[in-house]
């Protein structure tokens, strides 16, 4: 018989094998690395300075990483329902329009707290929006998610970029961006957080988005393992017949889980519209709605690896970015080059080591 | 004779511009046909463009650049089949994993080797994939209709874009006139049966991704020693998606392929043509309208509204040898 | 070479010429799939130029047998002997090379390729299609002619009726040289008429000289069209006969078997209401063909329905409708005097319906979950298990605790994964979820299939409990023995139709009949 079928103990599927599966991908990082001349444990060194050894540096990796942890939640909330949802990218960049929109419409008039709400259900609004139509062709007409989502990226993309040019551009300017918001229609940095641990955050833009994030991997959490809902996610996800078995809505748990996976990445845009940049801009999402794909194959789709996961990347992309200024011959396209492997090693060669490791174990028990 | 100008030119441009989206498609084909999808043609292009173009620069041979894009596409294939193939990973995941992979890596290489921030130097002279007069085209130029089409469209093209558009019959002879095709689109839409015909269902579809790869180092060698003559940052810029887009709105079939990529090709080029220019009675029709309707229109095939696009049955799923 | 004895019932040495070699002899073929012994010293040997039948019920391992001889696993033990010669089949390829062609169940057809392309596909003749098919054409009609297997080589497969598919997959055979040929369940999806032309075909070719393995549980083609026959049971060659000596009762006898009867103490049914009603129901598999043909019955409180019949014949497609998991094609399904056509199997459990499903694997259980989850499928939108939208999960702890204590699942632990229960406690949660919901109607799906002897006594224990509690019970096995012990009504089921119905008094052989379609 195959190896496939035997059961290893749980901190072996969920623990060691994703653990040897990301090492594996960090190896090949380092070979790339060294391929090119330099140290890899300097580099490592570089990186770590770079992401976690000053209160600016850590602050901007907690920036990137409250990114990640809505991308990386939105993925993983479709991944449950048995859904590839590709679209992240392209709801969280429409889902910045909802936000922005909330901003515009009220920081004249009101405090950032009165803002924040309307910016939440703005950006999860026009976010799940992006998602529907995909998600009703799924339901509906048997579309896969995955492709249709591929094209609503680059539907989503020309429509923004349209939107921004034509429409939110302020006039005599040349940068296709909406006005920057005034405080009323920003979202505050988190310095008093950062000051409980002695740390000084600087000029980092990290807000209080990471706080919603925390509270968003707590709903999904409760969402998934917790709810009615879930649990006919869950069941669809893992087994369609079963899930027909016990009366599980197709279309209707199809369509929801795409709209709160679409939700979940336009509220990333929280985080970089009105946490950060305090206005709309092209190509905002910068690739997190990409890398929300790697954080929940590595997070085993589940919130808390999805919070480590996200930060591991947190600190790839800061300190990706002071690695490349102290080693120039390494540019920070090298942390795209670390995502790729990890997605490679975590999700498309999951199995790979699986009948090697349950070799070992069998004999581990025999003996 | 203005607006026919302007038509010819569009034309012209729009065949420039479906070269690439054409060798992608048709690598997508050979693999999809199959049964592994593949969403990693953007990467596959990408990495080609990219060793073309260092290629070419440090040999100074076009051709020595197109071999070398051809060999390291095809290993980003070998990569894709280990995952899809031997070890029966999920073939979206591997593919997007690639695709990522190709984006840095050619910038992490580009600018260790060159230090021009992951651009490659300029190549020029025999480097290049340079236009070709057709014999005839100065003669032909004064001929009414046919004469401008002649010269713009069919002639003054690089020789990749010759073979682009020969690649459709050959395609096409290979699926449908060949041993190698037949079993080739049998392994994609019932592997068992080929399995049980005493065949091999793994390097069938090894064979097929190895297609794949070769046409995708085609397609990256025209952006960077054809179209430009340097590789820079993400020059794919998407057109692996398009290509993938084209393939489904053709129905993974090869001469429909070809229309639709000229029909995408056309419409980049005509987004082009009709950036800042007016329409009478609407306006400025905004580009992106033009960059968007591939996608678009892929979207209202999918939703069954032009007929049904039935994708390779076996698409997707690992062969599970099993009964 | 161990001669090839073959004895009627009873015990006289056939007329079979021992001094010519078989054309195919298995030797002690014994395989296991982990704890199930699929083949158990598997002995028999074909005649050239013969039809032998092997017939058994589902699960018997026919299928495995067969399965060995074309190469798709390896026998544990034991040797295959092609001619007199020991041969080894590594894999289909060998299979073929040996002369061994196989009719799957399954048609193993590309279906939009043309029959042509389909029967030269891996002997392609060289490699470009353009000669090479028409050298195959050539040859097919010579074997059309030969064999009277008329397709049109240029239609496309999936265009084609099931019987012209099947000629297909057989002139596959023939064109790669088969000498035998393995026919499994041949007649399964096809016509009446086109399973008589089939059989027409088969002793053509066998008039030629070839020879024809048919693999069935119908014991009608058996009789119409074998010349020798094979009994399997339980992984077991149990008795080889000639068909023209032996009859349809011997060979019923001997495929269900003198089985330890399960005998299960219970009283008298006391019927009240009708609780499910079901009128000229029809229902359509995703093939079209039509497995449920215009059926009609009733079930009441207070009273065990079983249906009868061979695996096949329509009973899981019956269940599947009732439940609310496959959509009839025309018919009414009432529940407690409710029509429920357009309910799902959400809304039919509202009305009092509870389902033991025929597959735990793939329906009744999802595997990765732990116990406690598996133990409120279909059932979680319950207010008990939690108000508005979420779960209560200590509630559904406490209660598959309760459910695991009194229907002693073992290990008793809510929080192990389901997948790691053994096949009788996973049967168990099932039979526990659906029984203790305290349904008005009980639909049951080989409630015993893969479970433990202990723990069928205790599922069929409880099925009874549930009659006498005044719930009404629709039960579908494939095993005669618990059809017959626990119902109090009989139905069988053949070819999609109830061609009778009997009270459980009645005898083995009377249902074995009426379930190989011989008598009503």
């Amino acid at each position: 018989m195959t190896t496939a079928s035997v059961p290893l103990p749980n901190w072996i599927s969920y623990g060691l094998i994703p653990l040897l599966n990301l090492m594996l991908a960090f190896f090949f990082s380092g070979l790339v690395v060294w391929a090119i001349g330099e140290n890899p444990l300097k580099a490592l060194n570089f990186l770590i300075q770079g992401s976690l050894g000053r209160g600016d540096a850590i602050g901007f990796t907690l920036f990137y990483t409250t990114s990640f942890i809505f991308t990386g939640l939105s993925v993983a909330v479709a991944f449950h329902a048995g859904l590839f949802n590709i679209g992240s990218e392209g709801q969280a960049y429409v889902g910045g329009l909802g936000a922005a929109l909330a901003a515009l419409a009220l920081d004249h008039y009101v405090p950032w707290y009165v803002t924040m709400p309307f910016a939440i259900a703005g950006a999860a609004i026009f976010g799940a929006a992006w998602a529907l139509i995909p998600a009703w062709l799924q339901a509906k007409r048997g579309s896969h998610v995955v492709i249709t989502t591929i094209m609503f990226n680059f539907i989503g993309a020309a429509l923004m970029v349209y939107l921004l040019v034509n429409v939110f551009i302020v006039p005599g300017k040349m940068a296709p961006e909406t006005r920057t918001f005034l405080p009323g229609g920003q979202l505050p940095k988190l310095d008093w957080l950062m000051g409980l641990f002695g740390l000084d955050q600087g000029p980092a833009p990290f807000n209080v988005s990471f706080l919603i994030a925390l509270v968003m991997c707590y709903l999904v959490w409760l969402l998934i393992w917790r709810t009615k809902l879930g649990y006919e996610m869950r069941t669809l996800g893992i087994s369609p017949s079963a899930a027909i078995y016990a009366g599980v809505p197709y279309v209707r748990t199809v369509i929801i889980a795409m709209l709160i996976s679409g939700g979940l990445a336009g509220m990333m845009a929280l985080n970089a519209v009105n946490g950060a940049a305090a206005r709309l801009q092209v190509e905002f999402v910068a690739g997190a709605g990409f890398v929300g794909i790697a954080v929940s194959l590595m997070g085993r789709s589940h919130p808390v690896g999805i919070i480590l996961a996200a930060f591991l990347f947190g600190i790839l992309y800061q300190g990706g970015a002071d690695l490349s200024f102290e080693m120039p011959s390494i540019t920070r396209d090298m942390i795209v080059v670390i995502q790729g492997l990890v997605i490679l090693f975590a999700g498309a060669l999951e199995y790979m080591l699986r009948p090697t490791v349950v070799r070992i174990y069998q004999q581990f028990v025999k003996a | 004779m203005e607006f026919f100008d302007i038509f010819v030119s569009i034309l012209g441009s729009a065949v420039r511009l479906s070269v690439p989206l054409l060798f992608t498609a048709l690598a997508g084909l050979f693999s999809e046909r199959a049964g592994v999808f593949d969403i990693g043609l953007e990467g596959k292009m990408l990495a080609a463009a990219f060793a073309s173009a260092c290629a070419a620069y440090v040999t100074d041979s076009a051709w020595m650049g197109l071999l070398a894009g051809i060999g390291v596409s095809i290993v980003f294939s070998l990569v894709h089949g280990f995952a899809s193939i031997t070890n029966r990973g999920n073939q979206i995941v591997s593919g997007v994993a690639l695709n990522f992979i190709a984006l840095g890596l050619t910038v992490v290489l580009g600018q260790a080797w060159f230090g021009q921030g992951g651009r490659t130097p300029q190549v020029s002279g025999e480097g290049r994939f340079t236009p070709i007069i057709l014999p005839g085209a100065d003669a032909m130029r004064e001929v009414p209709i046919i004469g401008p089409l002649y010269v713009n469209v069919i002639s003054g093209n690089n020789i990749l874009t010759y073979i682009a558009f020969l690649m459709v019959p050959i395609a096409w002879w290979v699926l449908f006139r060949t041993r190698f095709g037949l079993r080739l689109r049998a392994v994609g839409e019932n592997p068992g049966a080929v399995d049980t015909a005493g065949i091999s269902v793994a390097w069938m579809r090894y064979r097929a991704v190895i297609v794949a790869g070769f046409l995708c180092g085609f397609a990256g060698t025209y952006l960077s020693v054809a179209q430009s003559a340097a590789f820079i940052h993400n020059m794919s810029a998407g057109k692996g998606y398009i290509a993938l887009a084209a393939l489904i709105f053709a129905k993974w079939k090869p001469v429909p392929v070809m229309l639709a990529c000229l029909l995408f090709g056309f419409l980049d080029a005509f987004a082009n043509f009709m950036q800042g220019k007016s329409v009478p009675l609407i306006g400025e029709v905004p580009v992106q309208i033009f960059q968007a309707m591939p996608y678009i229109l892929t979207c209202v095939l999918l939703a069954g509204f032009i007929g049904v696009a039935r994708a390779p049955r076996a698409g997707g799923v690992p062969y599970v040898k099993e009964r | 070479m161990r001669p090839l004895h073959i004895r009627n019932s009873k015990g006289r040495r056939l007329s079979l010429d021992p001094s010519t070699v078989p054309a195919i002899e298995l030797v002690g073929i014994d395989k296991k799939f982990g704890p199930v012994h699929a083949n158990k010293n598997i002995n028999l040997g074909v005649a050239k130029g013969t039809i032998h039948g092997i017939i058994g019920e589902n699960g018997a391992g026919k299928s495995t047998l067969m399965s060995i001889l074309y190469g798709f696993y390896q026998a544990d033990q034991g040797e295959i002997r092609i001619g007199g010669r020991p041969t080894v089949i590594r894999d289909s390829q060998a299979a073929i090379a040996a002369g061994i062609g196989m009719v799957h169940q399954h048609f193993m057809l590309v279906e939009n390729f043309t029959v042509i392309e389909n029967i030269t596909l891996g002997v392609e003749g060289g490699p470009l299609l353009g000669q090479s098919v028409d050298r195959a054409r050539v040859e097919l009609q010579r074997l059309e002619k030969e064999y009277g297997l008329e397709v049109d080589p240029d239609a496309v497969i999936e265009e084609l009726p099931v019987g012209a598919q099947q000629r297909v997959e057989i002139l596959k055979a023939l064109y790669r040289g088969a000498e035998i040929l393995i026919l499994d369940e041949p007649t399964g999806a096809l016509t009446p008429a086109e399973a008589d032309h089939l059989f027409n075909v088969l002793r053509i070719l066998r008039d030629q000289g070839k020879t024809i393995i048919l693999i069935t549980h119908k014991l009608r083609e058996i009789m119409a069209i074998t010349d020798t026959v094979s009994v399997m049971r339980r992984g077991e060659m149990v008795a080889t006969r000639a068909t023209a000596e032996t009859t349809v009762e011997e060979l019923a006898e001997l495929m269900v078997g003198r089985r330890v009867l399960l005998r299960v103490e219970k009283g008298e049914a006391n019927p009240g209401a009708v609780l499910l009603s079901v009128t000229n129901l029809t229902v359509k598999d995703s093939r079209g063909v039509t497995m449920v043909d215009n059926v009609s019955f009733e079930v009441k409180a207070g009273e065990i329905v079983g249906i009868a019949g061979v695996a096949g014949n329509g009973q899981s497609e019956l269940l599947e409708a009732i439940a609310g998991i496959r959509k009839p094609t025309s018919g009414e399904i009432l529940i407690d005097g409710q029509p429920v056509a357009g309910l799902d199997a959400s809304r039919r459990r509202d009305l009092g319906l509870a389902h033991i499903p025929e597959d735990r694997h793939h329906m009744g259980l999802v595997l990765k979950f732990e116990e406690y989850e598996n133990s409120i499928l279909g059932y979680h939108r319950d207010p008990k298990y939690g108000r508005g939208a979420l779960l209560d999960l200590d509630a559904i702890r406490a209660d598959a605790e309760e459910k695991i204590a009194k229907y002693d699942i073992r290990p008793p632990n809510p929080r192990l994964k389901t997948a790691n229960f053994s096949g009788g406690n996973q049967q168990k949660i099932v039979v526990a979820r659906e029984i203790e919901r305290d349904p008005k109607l009980l639909i049951v799906g080989q409630p015993t299939r893969g479970v433990d002897v202990g723990a069928i006594e205790f599922i069929h224990r409880r099925i009874i409990e549930t009659r006498d509690a005044g719930k009404a019970v629709l039960l579908v096995s494939v095993e005669l023995d618990e059809v017959r012990s626990l119902s109090d009504r009989i139905l069988v089921m053949f070819a999609g139709r109830i061609v009778g119905e009997k009270t459980s008094d009645a005898g083995e052989q009377t249902l074995g009949l009426m379930m190989a379609g011989i008598a009503a």
